[in-house]
Order: C-alpha cells, then structure tokens, then sequence
C-alpha cells in the first residue's frame, strides 16, 4: 500500500468526523482508508495536459428555480423526524456559544 | 518612550438578500413565523433532498457586485463547508469558495479629513443562513428553529484597508445604501439582516507587516462596532506592550458588558474541507445576462445626490438626509412628480417625519403614508386654507393614518377662519377679558401681546391666520 495511514491522522478524522473508534475499529480504518487512496491515486497515472478542470459531472449549467414560495406550513411532518420535540422545535443537546 | 500603533481591519459582512424565498427551496424567507413553520426537507436536511438555486439570489448578488465595481466571475459555483453544529442541519453549508460570483471590488469612502478613500472587496459569495438556536434553561436543552435555515445571504469580504473604526463604520454605511437602493436587502444590523464581523490586529505606525489577527463577532449596532473595535485595540496593544503574543482567534463582543470573549482558537482545528457542491451545477452567467442585470440597476445614492443638486437645487444637507434612505428619496422624488414643491416636500421629509419616526420610535421603512397625500397638504397650506400649526396636526394624521387632508380637514372643522369679522368680535373680547395685559403693552411691556395672541388663537382652536390676528391685535390696542 503506497498510501500508509498515519495514528495521529486517524485520530485527527475522528474528531473531525465526531467518530470514537476502538483501537481495532482504527487499525481496519487505517488500511481501508490507505486502499481508498491508493484507488484515486490510479487517476494521476492519466496524462491530463490540457484537460480543463471539471467543476461537475454532468454537462449541465444554470439550473434555476423561480422566487416563488411554493412550501406551505409542514412544520408537523418536519418536527415528525425529530428524536425530540418541544414548543414546535427540535431539542438538540444543551448548546452555548 | 511610548510607542504608536495602528490598526488594519478587515470586514467579513453578510447580508440576508430580499427574495421571497430561501436560496435552495421554495419556503418563504418572512420573518418572525412561528418556529420551523417554513421548513421541508431540504433546509432541514433530511437524507435525499435535493437544492435548486434561486435565480434571484444570483441576480442580486450580481447586482451587489456591480455596484461595488467587483469583476463577475461569469462562471462560478457552490462548495460544501463541512463543519458540525446544531444549527446546521445537513452537517455542511452550502457556500462558495474556489469561484466565488464576484472578485476584486471596492467602493469609495470619505474620511474623516473629507479625503477619498478606497475600501478593496476581495470577494463576494453567495451561501446559505443556519437556523437559530434557543437556549432552554427550563429543559436544560437548546431548541432549534429552521426558519432561518436556507435563507440567502452574500458574504462580502474587503481587504484588509480600514484603519480606524471611522472608516468601518462609513465602509458599513457605503454598503448599506448601495444594498439598499438595490432592494437586494432592507440591512438591518438589528435584525441581523445585515452583520459584521470585524478582523483587526494592531502594528506599529510605519510598519508594513501585518500583526495577528482576532475576528470579532456578534456586533448588532454601529454603536457596538465602534466600541468593540476600541475595545480590541487596548487589548492588543496591552499583551503587546507587556511582551506577549497576540492569539489568532475568533472572539464574541458582549456589548452590555462592553467586553470580547475568545470563542474558540484556531488551534482547535476549523478544518472545513471544502469540496466542491455534487449537488448543484455550475452556474454560467452569459454577456447577455450580465447585460441585462446592469441594464436593470436602479439609480444609486451617488447619483442620485448629484442629480437632486441639479434639478432641485435642494441644499447639501437636505439632500444627505433625503437620500439617506431610499425609502424616503422614492417619497420625495414621487411627490416631486405630483408637481410639488421640491425644498417644501423636503422639509416635511426632513423635519416632521424625522421627528415622528423618532417620536414613535419607527423605523423609515415603517412610513406608509402616499405621497398624493402630502402634496395635497402642502397645497393647501399655500392656499391658505390652514395654518402652520394646524397643517402638523393633519400631517400627524397622514403620517399615521394616511389621510386624506382635504376630507379630514373638512371633517373636523380646521380650515382657517377668513371671515375677518368673526375674528375681530373675538379678538375684541379678548382684549375686554384682559385688562391687565393691556395695561402691560401700555407700559411698554409687549411680551403681553404674545399672551394675547395666545389667548385669541385658543379661542379660534388654532384655526386663525397668526398674521391677520397680529394686525387685529395692532389695530384694536392702537399700535
């Protein structure tokens, strides 16, 4: 594997990622990880002169809406995904800035 | 020895723009809606929802960076900001970061010296608004609120030009107007419809290198600006002058306790990762785009200035104050239209309305009054029909109620009493009731004629011509 995994940048995802991984879960993170690279890695293999850069996957631009309300009031479906609910708003965990 | 500083400010402000809806879906952006009542699945990002761009919000941001002389980017587009915060429902902001709609702007301030100076714009993008967190004391819990969530805004970030929190406060003010006259956004600091973060570190004077910079956040008012950044200076320069080192960090202005907070550090990892946005396409504006959104823009304050000196030949300080907000500058040109008299709508503008708004402690935008309504009012009191004093009574009404102030005139019995004969019988009787103050004008003393006239105007409910009871008063006392 060209691509090795440091312990210090697994550490790293997980906090970015808000992930607590066993140190077994890590050790399997690593490698999948390192293989991951190692696949993408395969593109720069490609002579790309002269390609210009791609800023989506499809041919497509100028994809618009009109500014008109089109949603009514679904706050009762919206809060239904809710783990929590009260006065008509989601509860997170206690969150100060 | 003590030495000099100076400090470099940089702003980062964004600005809520007026569409009616958010920037990705079809909810309406009103204010003040029962909570989560305009929501659906994409501004609370829920697992398979799909954004689609408001054709509107490129147009104002557009229209923004016209104004502020940026270069359109003709081809730009969306990035994910991947951050996690219960206010942010999809665990990314959608924003722009590699191409950006407009670059390389910058708009002219005057300084304090009455100097020109140019403030830079590195960019502007267009992004969403996060929803807004309630702390709840009760539940030990925060409560969120989506109604935000999605709503547009335009981040507009100038270099790092402004020296003193003068300077900020008329870059802020620049900006303000030039968004407003463009109706891209009312830009209230208040309401947060308009917010600033400000980014300063202070140097030596003379230096050109730059010191570390703080990022200060939560300023709702031009006051707090200008406090927070007096505030920040002292700071830096005490760790400076006691031999330790500037923090790079975002800090939080408590504006009650005139007092910052760090908020977090840089240490702490703010690693966005940006990727580009797989959900949205690219967004190609065309030379005929373009073309027709200049086409589009309306007079700005700067013109606009220039031009009511030329046609209205009002004075300098009446045109500040009109054109200070586009609210009133359309009342006044509208009313100018209906054939009134320029310097006289003016001074219904500048004087009665400003004294009102202040008095009902009103906001410029709350004005509803038309303006047929005070042209009329203006005429009559030209024809005499009314008095000065009388004709701010009736523009009290037109002010709160939009009145009509021929009907309402007639309905309350206002108009000027002409028939000089029934002013004489009162001021007569005035004169009999009032020895005294005869006597007193008698004597020399004509502060008793002020009195008189008083008393006379009472008599007539306001409604006599002060000229023409004046003569009276003359005649009858023999003066």
């Amino acid at each position: 594997m060209a691509n090795v995994i440091t312990d210090e940048m697994i550490e790293y995802v997980g906090i970015l990622a808000k992930l607590q991984l066993s140190d077994e879960e890590k050790e399997q993170a690593k490698k999948d990880m390192g293989s991951m690279l190692d696949y993408v890695d395969k593109l720069s293999e490609l002579d790309t002169a002269g390609v210009e850069p791609m800023s989506h996957v499809f041919p497509v631009n100028n994809v618009f809406r009109e500014d008109v309300i089109t949603n009514s009031d679904k706050s009762g479906d919206m809060l239904a995904n809710a783990p929590k609910e009260k006065n008509g708003s989601f509860v997170v965990p206690k969150t100060v800035e | 020895m003590s030495r000099e500083y100076e400090m470099v400010i940089g702003l980062e402000v964004h600005v809520e723009l007026a569409t009616k809806t958010k920037i990705f879906c079809g909810c309406s952006t009103e204010f003040g809606g029962a909570p989560n009542t305009h929501t659906c699945p994409v501004c609370t990002g829920m697992p398979g929802s799909l954004p689609v761009l408001n054709k509107q919000v490129v147009e104002y941001a557009a229209a923004v960076g016209i104004a502020t002389n940026c270069t359109i980017n003709q081809h730009c587009k969306f990035d994910r900001k991947n951050y996690f915060y219960p206010d942010n429902p999809q665990d990314y902001q959608i924003s722009q970061l590699y191409q950006p709609i407009c670059v390389n702007g910058g708009v002219e301030i005057e300084t304090e010296d009455g100097g020109k100076k140019t403030i830079g714009i590195h960019e502007i993008h267009m992004e969403e608004d996060a929803g807004k967190l309630i702390h709840d004391d009760m539940g030990d819990c925060s409560l969120v609120d989506f109604n935000r969530s999605g709503v547009p805004l335009i981040e507009i970030v100038s270099e790092p030009d402004m020296r003193n929190e003068k300077e900020v406060i008329a870059y802020l003010e620049k900006l303000r107007h030039i968004i407003q006259y463009l109706g891209a956004s009312d830009c209230k600091l208040n309401e947060g419809s308009m917010r600033a973060d400000v980014n300063l570190s202070v140097r030596e004077k003379g230096s050109t290198e730059y010191g570390t910079r703080t990022e200060m956040k939560n300023l709702n008012s031009f006051k707090a600006i200008a406090r927070a950044i007096e505030n920040e200076r002292n700071r830096q320069i005490d760790i400076i002058e006691s031999g330790g080192k500037v923090v790079q960090e975002t800090r939080r202005w408590d504006d009650t306790k005139e007092y910052s907070y760090s908020m977090r550090s840089k240490e702490d990892a703010q690693d966005y990762r940006y990727f580009p946005e797989p959900d949205l396409v690219p967004v190609v504006i065309s030379d005929d785009w373009l073309e027709q959104i200049k086409e589009n823009q309306p007079e700005l304050r700067d013109e606009k200035m220039i031009r009511y000196k030329e046609e209205y030949d009002l004075p300098d300080y009446d045109i500040d104050i009109i054109t200070s907000h586009k609210k009133l500058a359309d009342i006044f040109e509208e009313s100018v239209a209906m054939g009134g008299n320029p310097k006289k709508i003016s001074n219904w503008l500048m004087v009665e309305t400003m004294y009102l708004l202040k008095e009902k402690n009103m906001d410029i935008d709350d004005v509803s009054f038309s303006p047929k309504n005070l042209v009329k009012l203006i005429r009559l009191t030209d024809e005499k029909v009314i008095n000065g004093t009388v004709a701010k009574k009736v523009f009290a009404e037109i002010f709160d109620r939009d009145v009509d102030p021929e009907v309402y005139i007639e309905e309350n019995g206002l108009k000027m009493v002409s028939d000089t004969g029934e002013l004489r019988s009162v001021v007569e009787r005035i004169i009999a009731a009032n020895p005294k103050s005869v006597e007193d004008i008698n004597a020399g003393k004509l502060k008793a004629m002020g009195f008189l006239m008083g008393q006379t105007m009472r008599e007539m409910k306001g409604k006599a011509d002060p000229a023409s009871v004046d003569a009276l008063l003359k005649e009858l006392l023999g003066l």
